[in-house]
């Protein structure tokens, strides 16, 4: 209602005046879906950074509970007095390192800052549908990056409750000091985030809906653009949940409110005036959203994959409906499925066995996604190039992981393992390593278009096995952890004399955590030698069949020169008979190469 | 039959919006179901806090009913007086758009003039946001939670028909601009009359 008429609709014009625009609204105050991509991207790996710092402090903690680390004495005198970490500032650094890679880095590179470059290239679109509030939901995003950073250095040092954020931990003031203001300024971050993510979602959802270019039907579109899709509707529908919960959460914490406070709470021997509230509601929105995130995570990383993979066994994606139904399956099942991290709340076993159900139901969906996978290797050629690497890399963690799903969807068997490390080393394997692989992947892949210039391929496998092989082994030893009655928020196997004989595997699972975060300086070193260095990359360096690959590497602004493409086919054109080699672009007219679909 | 069948598929290949809209009314729609769903969790927690309760208070001896009836009546008139904005616009009726905007503009105002002088009242007989004189904390916590979010968002639609009015003064409305003002106007309706049915009637 507010924008210029020139940014009217179906096919906006060609934007000629962009090649005037200054250094800082091309680059730094841009409006183009491109750069806002990569802002995301590299804001998304700061913020990585920053996770796996905490991640090396929790392993340190977890595998040597008494050593004294004095240089680390020196750089957090009030976290490690003496070099030995304090149980405050523990769950401190592990509430922040599940924040930061959840909702910092995974959101912001995979699904915002792939997605927003992928999607109107894929469309054939010149830009997402409302270039200014993409721009607005960037810059709030960094705004909740650096609020949620900030939180380490207010009084009390950062929440310490857990990337759920539990009551009545997180709603007492005087509960730890993680709850005093470091709790109210993450909560703060979080609703920065939420504004962010909504706008730029539906952002997406418009996008998709309504630029695509001509001939590109919803089923010529390729399995990313349809996971961004799902996943942005998903993101809409659940985040709404964690909105409220989190205003009330607010109140209770500074107005004196009882949502989530119930009567007669005493904590360090003070009787709390509240009275009437329940923290099983926090756990039910918390969930409503937090279920579906998970699936808002990991989908686009599966989307990902399933266009990594025909490219680099030169065969179509195995079916690409019933894959599309999957993540549609998916995407509903997982809005109903949130009372499964609740089976120890005492809920009624007749919702229990509800639960248990509709989860165990995803399998379904998922399953045949899984397999639908693996089947669009079988009979291909396979070029195992660093992208590659990681899209097998997604297959082989998404079964495993999700076989560990099985167990902890039961309600029965989840009484067991609930908040193990069992849980710790599912999740890792999910929401942790598919979407990391996925995100790497879609990395070493798009780099080329983001950046016109290759990755190096040798550093790209070394990191790719610096990643795969610590990362797999230690969060599978984590599920033997759980087994043994490891609970995941213990800030010492030394406290308890049923844990002592598990040091041997802590130490082991630290180590191989040194060697992940260590692998990962590989890949930095290789982002910014390719960035400055790299062999200039063609227009079409894999020879995939997306509309992306057929405009410059980089793209210009608007993307497709004076004219939108002709879509002619679906995504997956490849194992064909043309000049250019065995695929065929989605534009290629049908007189050239014959339409299969 | 089978024509219209092929236009509505066609209407999905690509090129075009399949809704026979701009991406401007999608994206509205898609955002009214997102703020929908926080209001649903806000109610949602309400009633979960209602049947956990031991004494939640008799509405009608807390709030004179006919005065949030007749708040209701001026809110759901103002939905009327929008949609006839909305069909001026569409018939490129300038001057009766304005008056019928400005009008609706009038009636959200008045609605929140009303609630100031219900929550004035409220508190003034000793409700707060963590306590109250007739029953349950949680009974003032969420009468102001609801009514305050949802008059914050009849605040926004006001400011927003404002905008539209001072636009459509200078001839730059358009009739889809009117529209989608309408459509957030209508949902902010709907929302008051799902509180008015669930927190001060059920």
């Amino acid at each position: 209602m507010t924008t210029p008429a020139s940014q009217v609709v179906e096919t906006p014009p060609h934007d000629a005046a962009e090649p005037h625009l200054g250094f800082v609204r091309r680059y730094i105050f841009s409006t183009d879906h491109k750069i806002i991509g990569i802002q995301y991207m590299l804001t998304g790996l700061v913020m990585a950074i920053a996770g796996a710092l905490l991640a090396t402090l929790i392993r340190l903690q977890l595998g040597w509970p008494t050593h004294q680390w004095q240089w680390l004495a020196l750089l957090l005198p009030k976290g490690m007095p003496g070099g030995v970490m304090t149980p405050e500032f523990y769950l401190a650094v592990v509430t922040m390192h599940g924040t930061i890679m959840v909702f910092f880095f995974i959101s912001y590179v995979l699904v915002s800052g792939f997605g927003n470059f992928l999607v109107p290239l894929q469309i054939g679109a010149r830009d997402m549908a409302f270039p200014f509030l993409n721009m607005l939901s960037y810059w709030i995003a960094l705004l909740s990056a650096l609020v949620m950073l900030a939180s380490f250095f207010v009084e009390g040092g950062a929440a310490a409750a857990g990337w759920t954020a539990y009551p009545p931990l997180s709603a007492v003031w005087s509960a730890v000091p993680g709850s005093q203001l470091g709790q109210t300024v993450w909560l703060l971050s979080m609703a920065l985030f939420i504004v962010s993510f909504t706008m730029s979602s539906l952002n997406f959802v418009a996008t998709v809906f309504s630029l695509r270019a001509p001939g590109m039907s919803m089923w010529r579109m390729s399995l990313t653009v349809w996971s961004y899709f799902i996943s942005s509707i998903l993101g809409l529908l659940a985040f709404p949940a964690l909105t409220a919960a989190a205003v009330m959460l607010l109140l209770d914490r500074h107005l004196g409110t009882s949502f989530f406070l119930p009567s007669g709470l005493v904590v360090a021997n003070r009787l709390l005036p509240n009275q009437g509230g329940s923290p099983l509601l926090w756990q039910h929105l918390f969930w409503f959203l937090g279920h579906p995130e998970v699936y808002v995570l990991i989908l686009p990383a599966l989307g990902v994959a399933c266009d990594i993979l025909p490219t680099f066994t030169r065969k179509p994606i195995f079916g690409y409906r019933i894959q599309v139904w999957c993540l549609i399956a998916v995407g509903v099942l997982s809005m109903i499925v949130w009372g499964h991290h609740m089976f120890v709340s005492g809920m009624s076993p007749f919702s229990g066995e509800y639960f248990s159900l509709v989860t165990l139901t995803i399998t379904v969906p998922m399953t045949i996604f899984g397999v639908n996978m693996l089947a669009s290797l079988s009979g291909g050629r396979l070029l195992l190039r660093t992208p590659m690497l990681f899209a097998l890399g997604v297959i082989a963690l998404f079964g495993s992981g999700g076989f560990g799903g099985l167990f902890l969807g039961n309600a029965t068997a989840n009484m067991q393992l609930h908040d193990t490390y069992f849980v710790v080393g599912h999740f890792h394997l999910m929401i942790g390593g598919v979407t990391m692989l996925g995100t790497f992947g879609a990395i070493y892949f798009w780099f080329p278009k983001m950046f016109g210039r290759m990755m190096s391929e040798r550093l790209g496998k070394v990191h790719f096995w610096f990643t795969f092989v610590p990362f797999f082994t230690l969060f599978f030893m984590q599920h033997f952890l759980g087994l043994q009655g490891m609970l995941r928020r213990y800030y010492a196997f030394t406290s308890y004399d049923f844990l002592k004989r598990t040091q041997g595997q802590n130490v082991v699972i630290s180590l191989l955590a040194m060697v992940l975060v260590a692998g990962q300086l590989v890949f930095l070193a290789n982002f910014v030698w390719s960035l400055l260095k790299g062999r200039v990359a063609a227009a079409n360096p894999w020879q995939a069949t997306t509309l992306e690959w057929t405009v410059a590497s980089p793209p210009p602004h608007g993307n497709f020169g004076a004219a939108l493409p002709d879509v002619h086919r679906w995504s997956y054109e490849y194992g064909v008979d043309d000049v250019e080699g065995d695929f065929a672009a989605q534009s290629v007219p049908p007189e050239r190469v014959p339409v299969t679909a | 039959m089978a024509q219209a069948a092929a236009q509505v598929v066609d209407r999905w290949g690509g090129g075009v919006c399949p809704f026979e809209a701009g991406w401007r009314k999608v994206m509205m729609w898609v955002f009214i179901v997102t703020d929908g769903l926080l209001f649903a969790g806000f109610l949602a927690s309400y009633g979960y806090a209602r049947v956990l309760a031991a004494n939640w208070p008799e509405q009608s001896s807390v709030f004179s009913l006919p005065y949030i009836a007749a708040m209701t009546f001026v809110l759901i008139s103002s939905s009327a007086t929008m949609a006839s904005a909305v069909q001026a616009a569409q018939a490129g009726r300038r001057p009766t758009v304005l008056r019928f905007v400005l009008l609706t503009a009038l009636g959200g105002i008045m609605f929140l003039s009303m609630q100031a002088y219900e929550w004035t009242h409220l508190i003034e007989a000793g409700a707060r946001l963590d306590h109250n004189p007739w029953g349950v904390p949680a009974f003032g916590s969420f009468f102001f939670l609801l009514t305050g979010f949802h008059g914050t968002h009849v605040l926004i639609g006001v400011l927003t028909l404002l905008v539209v009015a001072v636009r459509s003064a200078k001839r730059l409305a358009t009739p889809e601009g009117v529209e989608i003002a309408g459509l957030y106007w209508h949902f902010v309706d709907l929302v008051w009359v799902f509180i008015f049915t669930l927190f001060y009637l059920l």
